[in-house]
């Protein structure tokens, strides 16, 4: 990996109470690629993103973004950072009560003095950017699950930030939508000219677009590489998840007692 | 028994912190509040959704609280033969109490409801996540205002609760039953003093409004994310405001009224 690294993380651990979510991950976010989190639901690839973003403190290790270390600013230094980056929620979380104009002007409006005139401009660019220009009047009631991501994507980008960080994108999404979302994942990442952290369970379309992988499997990061050495991987994990195997390295069982002492068991409820 | 030892513990100690958490809010609020007051229009917005929607409620009660205090104060007094006083009945009756305390109870239900579940539901879809996360504090842009528009509605409200309460005794005391209208209204302002009744009862409004609108913005703000969350959000700002207005009623009234 190139030494020059927007996002730099070491030996982070994080847990809820006693719950261990994180255990001693460390990883490198050059600038300039599109990386992926990949893992299974509940692995800790979300919690990886918040922590990123400021939004959870981690239990112990280093974690630099742009060289700075995010658990040790204050609200101020956290909120100025925050202004450069840019994130894409699971479901969008666009604003319903303002238009997808609104939303995407939204940013624009908070964080800068620019006259009405140009933010029309610059909202109309970002939505003709993800094919949504025609649409700037709906309301996001009025949008379908992919337009939607859309618009939220053209909002992330509307600062035009030096990180992007999408938490999972193509999460219920048609094949279609998801080949877009994809696409337009990787076309502004490179026009512009920022960096992108991809958290999805989507390999398949994670694959075609990416620079890198890290695979993530209870906390820990337990494979990663580009997406050729990924697919040429024997490692079981990567294979059972790439092929989507039920069972595997990830369990496809609950820890439970073996079947047949849970039927025997009397007096059982539930 | 240890286990009900236990359950009482758990929820007196869940109760004391989240009291705890909801004064570290208000003090929030307050402090952002300056950054929330730089963008008046948010403010404003609310106040026009907190109570201008909240008008028709308000006004419809109040007539109808009015018109049957004009009824009842007249069986009572005309058996004392002192019918003339209804006016005086009507005007105290409102001001001092049934205007702050009903329009604050009608506030809860219609106008605080609503605010717990908008501010519940941006939370479950992740909007106010999302703001933070775009460096836009979410107590100064979405809590801060309408904490602010629910306190400054409420004493207008129970003004004009008051108002049109006053008007109802009227057309039941005078129009319909015919006591003299000179007696009516002149008895009314030879009794009611502005200090001690319309002032304190100005007061009364103002502090309903600043509990309901807490008690509001908090439950929807520490809401658990999810349908049922929300939901038991609405239905606690509903119950712990009608019994905030009520217990702080009895201890305002206390106040103001001491040494009668």
């Amino acid at each position: 990996m190139p030494a020059e690294s927007l996002v730099n993380i070491t030996d982070i651990n994080f847990a809820y109470d006693d719950r261990a979510i994180l255990k001693g991950i460390t990883m490198a976010i050059p600038r300039g690629e599109l990386i992926a989190i990949m893992g299974n639901s509940g692995c800790g690839k979300t919690t990886l993103l918040r922590l990123i973003g400021g939004q959870l403190k981690p239990t112990s290790g280093k974690l630099l973004v742009d060289g700075q270390s995010v658990p040790d600013m204050d609200h101020s230094e956290l909120y100025a950072m925050r202004r450069r980056m840019g994130m894409l929620f699971q479901f969008g979380a666009l604003f319903t009560d303002i238009s997808v104009f609104d939303n995407v002007a939204y940013l624009m409006r908070e964080h800068t003095d620019l006259p009405e005139e140009m933010i029309r401009d610059m909202v109309m660019m970002k939505l003709n950017a993800v094919g949504l220009r025609g649409a700037h009047d709906l309301m996001p009631s009025e949008l379908s699950g992919g337009m939607a991501r859309r618009v939220a994507l053209a909002r992330a980008i509307a600062l035009d930030p030096m990180l992007i960080m999408y938490d999972e994108p193509f999460a219920g999404l048609d094949p279609i939508s998801m080949g877009v979302i994809g696409q337009l994942i990787r076309k502004l990442n490179d026009a512009l000219g920022a960096t992108t952290l991809l958290v999805t369970h989507d390999v398949q379309e994670a694959m075609q677009i990416v620079d890198y992988v890290y695979f993530v499997s209870d906390g820990q990061i337990v494979a990663q590489g580009t997406p050729d050495e990924i697919r040429a991987s024997s490692d079981p994990f990567v294979h059972q998840f790439v092929f989507g195997e039920a069972d595997g390295p990830v369990h496809f069982h609950y820890p439970a007692l073996p079947f047949d002492q849970e039927l025997m068991r009397e007096g059982a409820s539930g | 028994m240890i286990a009900l030892i236990r359950g009482t513990g758990h929820r007196v100690n869940n109760g004391l912190q989240r009291l705890g958490f909801a004064a570290r809010f208000f003090v929030m609020i307050l402090i952002y509040s300056g950054q929330s007051f730089r963008r008046i229009h948010l403010t404003i917005r609310e106040i026009y959704f907190a109570g201008f929607q909240s008008l028709l409620i308000i006004l419809v009660s109040g007539l109808f609280i009015g018109m049957v205090l004009g009824m009842q104060g007249y069986e009572t007094l005309q058996r004392y033969g002192s019918s003339e006083a209804l006016g005086v009945l009507v005007a105290l009756s409102l001001t001092r109490e049934l205007g702050p305390v009903v329009a604050a109870l009608l506030f809860a239900s219609r106008a605080g409801s609503s605010i717990t579940a908008e501010i519940g539901l941006m939370k479950a879809t992740e909007q106010l996540t999302a703001m933070d996360m775009m460096a836009v504090n979410p107590i100064a842009r979405v809590v801060a205002p309408r904490f602010w528009g629910g306190v400054i509605s409420m004493p207008l409200l129970a003004a004009l609760f008051s108002a049109i309460g006053v008007f109802g005794g009227y057309l039941v005391g005078v129009v319909l039953i015919g006591v003299d209208e000179g007696a009516f209204w002149s008895q009314m302002q030879g009794s009611v003093d502005f200090r001690f009744d319309i002032w304190n009862g100005v007061v009364k409004s103002f502090v309903f409004g600043v509990a309901v609108s807490l008690i509001a913005v908090f439950e929807g703000y520490d809401a658990v994310p999810t349908a049922e969350g929300v939901s038991s959000s609405i239905k606690r700002t509903v119950v712990y405001s009608a019994l905030a207005i009520l217990a702080l009623d009895f201890v305002l009234t206390s106040f103001m009224f001491r040494g009668l």
